[in-house]
């Protein structure tokens, strides 16, 4: 089977998903339930393709397929900033200030850590993306156990608010941040396309990179910046859902077999919307809203990986 | 010709390249010998700008390295280091395409199809061309690595260390080769080479190195000598006439 074939399969999976988020179980309403469904599926195009995107970016410069981009601590700033502005503020503040700003603050204050993460590390010659990598887990342990001092001094009730931004959640976007959001994703999009050819010989490592003719940190350098904008985009509006990444990406690359980028991107961006909008599926209809889509995708995200390590346990 | 003048590398306060002065002919082999540490693969990763120098200059036909742009100079230098683990799923033949990037910048062209099968070819690779690089034995991978370097077609190719870890017939098929790219398509090769014997039978010159200097270089015939062997390497090595050749007796 050609990957055509295999990625035809999957967009007709996705739209046939897609079609019954929009209509099942309507009950005659479809000028109320339309326009909130078509809201949230939209919400999880964006965050899907923006994690799937920028895992398998993350994963082709670390040249690593067991990481995601959640190691450089982006996650647990975004929960540093929440648990903050209720320790600061109180739990009212975080939920009656104006979505939109807390959207572009959340994003602005990530992507200006990135950004300095990225200048402390590379101001010095020499220094490779692994630095990087271990600046960034210590930076990240440091802002959740900073969070988690902080949420065990609150009031239990403020801290009932700050868990409920602790896990993903699809169910109250705001249609305004959507399109700052899409904007967002689009303008990266548009930056990285240039890049694009870049990432197939990235993959060889660098020794063969700079042999090839690459300028190899400048190019890594705006593939971090890229990642670090998605995945801020992706966490804010949604909550923290990194941990799609992994799986997506690796389903992507066991399903799709190739080293050529636009493929694993586009497979990686359409398994992710399956399994977000199943996943969301599965929690609406079938748990009523029980429990969170991150314990459903982490849930069969892990029988998966237990299968795939258990059936080709050899190499990746 | 690649010049290379007062070239130093520093890595935590010890000089491991020590302002190294050499010129490397056109058309030839040039072979770079010397004991562990000497500062050999250093030397050729810095002429191949995989890592920086701390100071000196080095000058490809004339150019600074550092002026030239990494995807022109990826025209005319190409390196493949001894270590070459890849963690993607490659086909030999997508490996030698590879080769073809600094060309089309990945969309390749006819003629870089018809590079491609060549170098496919010269390295006799035809009949595995479409097996996956892990399938390979590691003989068989270091040929693939090697048509990718001749797919890139560049004047002037760096080796370090291609026979490591081959057994003799593969290490003999590669020597010829590189002699083949040198005498019939007029490529400059430098190889960095651990069998001195391997040195001696294949290369035009060789450039003896030793606690980051260059501590002698001249034609072949002139360094597989013993007394020049013994300051190299601190060690008596008697060097025998056979087959024409000259051959280093160190074993005992």
């Amino acid at each position: 089977m050609s990957n055509r074939t295999k990625l035809s399969i999957l967009v007709g999976i996705s739209i046939l998903l897609a079609v019954i988020f929009m209509t099942i179980d309507v009950g005659g309403h479809w000028d109320y339930v339309l326009p909130r469904r078509g809201k949230k599926l939209f919400a999880i195009l964006l965050t899907g393709t923006a994690i799937a995107f920028s895992t398998i970016v993350f994963q082709t410069i670390t040249n690593n397929r067991i990481l995601t981009p959640s190691i450089i601590g982006l996650d647990s700033l975004y929960m540093l900033i929440q648990t903050l502005i209720v320790f600061l503020f109180g739990s009212t503040t975080l939920t009656m200030m104006n979505k939109n700003f807390r959207f572009i603050l959340a994003v602005g204050l990530m992507v200006l850590f990135a950004g300095l993460l990225y200048r402390m590390l590379f101001k010095k010659e020499g220094r490779n993306i692994y630095h990087l990598l271990l600046i960034g887990l210590i930076f990240g342990t440091f802002f959740s156990s900073l969070s988690s001092f902080m949420q065990k001094l609150i009031d239990p009730n403020e801290f009932l608010v700050i868990q409920d931004k602790m896990f993903a959640s699809f169910n109250n976007v705001n249609s305004d941040i959507l399109l700052i959001a899409l904007a967002g994703v689009l303008l990266t999009g548009i930056y990285f396309a240039k890049f694009n050819k870049y990432l197939d010989v990235l993959a060889l490592g660098r020794d063969h990179a700079v042999n090839l003719g690459i300028s190899y940190d400048y190019v890594v350098k705006r593939m971090l910046i890229v990642v670090a904008i998605l995945i801020s985009i992706a966490t804010a509006l949604v909550g923290p859902i990194t941990f799609l990444g992994l799986l997506v990406a690796n389903v992507a690359y066991q399903f799709l077999n190739t080293y050529r980028h636009k493929q694993l991107i586009a497979g990686a961006s359409l398994i992710s919307f399956i399994a977000l909008v199943g996943g969301q599926l599965i929690l609406e209809r079938v748990f009523t809203f029980s429990t969170s889509l991150s314990v459903i995708i982490n849930f069969i995200g892990g029988v998966y990986f237990i299968y795939l390590l258990l059936k080709e346990n050899k190499s990746w | 010709m690649v010049k290379v003048r007062g070239v130093s590398k520093k890595y935590g306060g010890k000089m491991v390249v020590d302002r190294v002065n050499v010129d490397i002919a056109k058309g030839k082999i040039t072979s770079f010998i010397g004991p562990n540490g000497a500062g050999k693969s250093t030397l050729m990763s810095m002429i191949s700008r995989l890592i920086t120098k701390d100071e000196g200059e080095i000058l490809i036909d004339d150019k600074e390295i550092g002026s030239w742009k990494s995807g022109e100079l990826a025209k005319k230098i190409s390196i493949l280091k001894q270590s070459n683990h890849i963690n993607i799923k490659l086909k030999v033949k997508e490996l030698v395409s590879f080769g073809r990037f600094p060309y089309s910048q990945g969309k390749l062209t006819k003629e870089d199809w018809i590079h491609i099968d060549e170098a496919i070819a010269y390295m006799d690779l035809g009949s595995m061309q479409d097996k996956y690089l892990d399938e390979l034995s590691g003989g068989q991978k270091q040929r693939a690595f090697i048509a990718m370097v001749i797919a890139q077609n560049t004047d002037y190719i760096l080796l370090d260390e291609p026979l490591n870890n081959l057994d003799m017939k593969h290490s003999v098929q590669i020597m010829k080769v590189l002699r083949r790219l040198v005498d019939e398509l007029g490529k400059t090769v430098i190889i960095v080479i651990h069998d001195i014997n391997f040195a001696s039978c294949y290369s035009d010159y060789i450039v003896a190195l030793k606690d980051g200097i260059i501590i002698k270089e001249g034609t072949t015939d002139e360094i597989m000598d013993s007394a020049v062997l013994k300051e190299v390497y601190d060690m008596d090595i008697p060097v025998e006439i056979i087959g024409g050749n000259k051959i280093c007796v160190y074993f005992r």
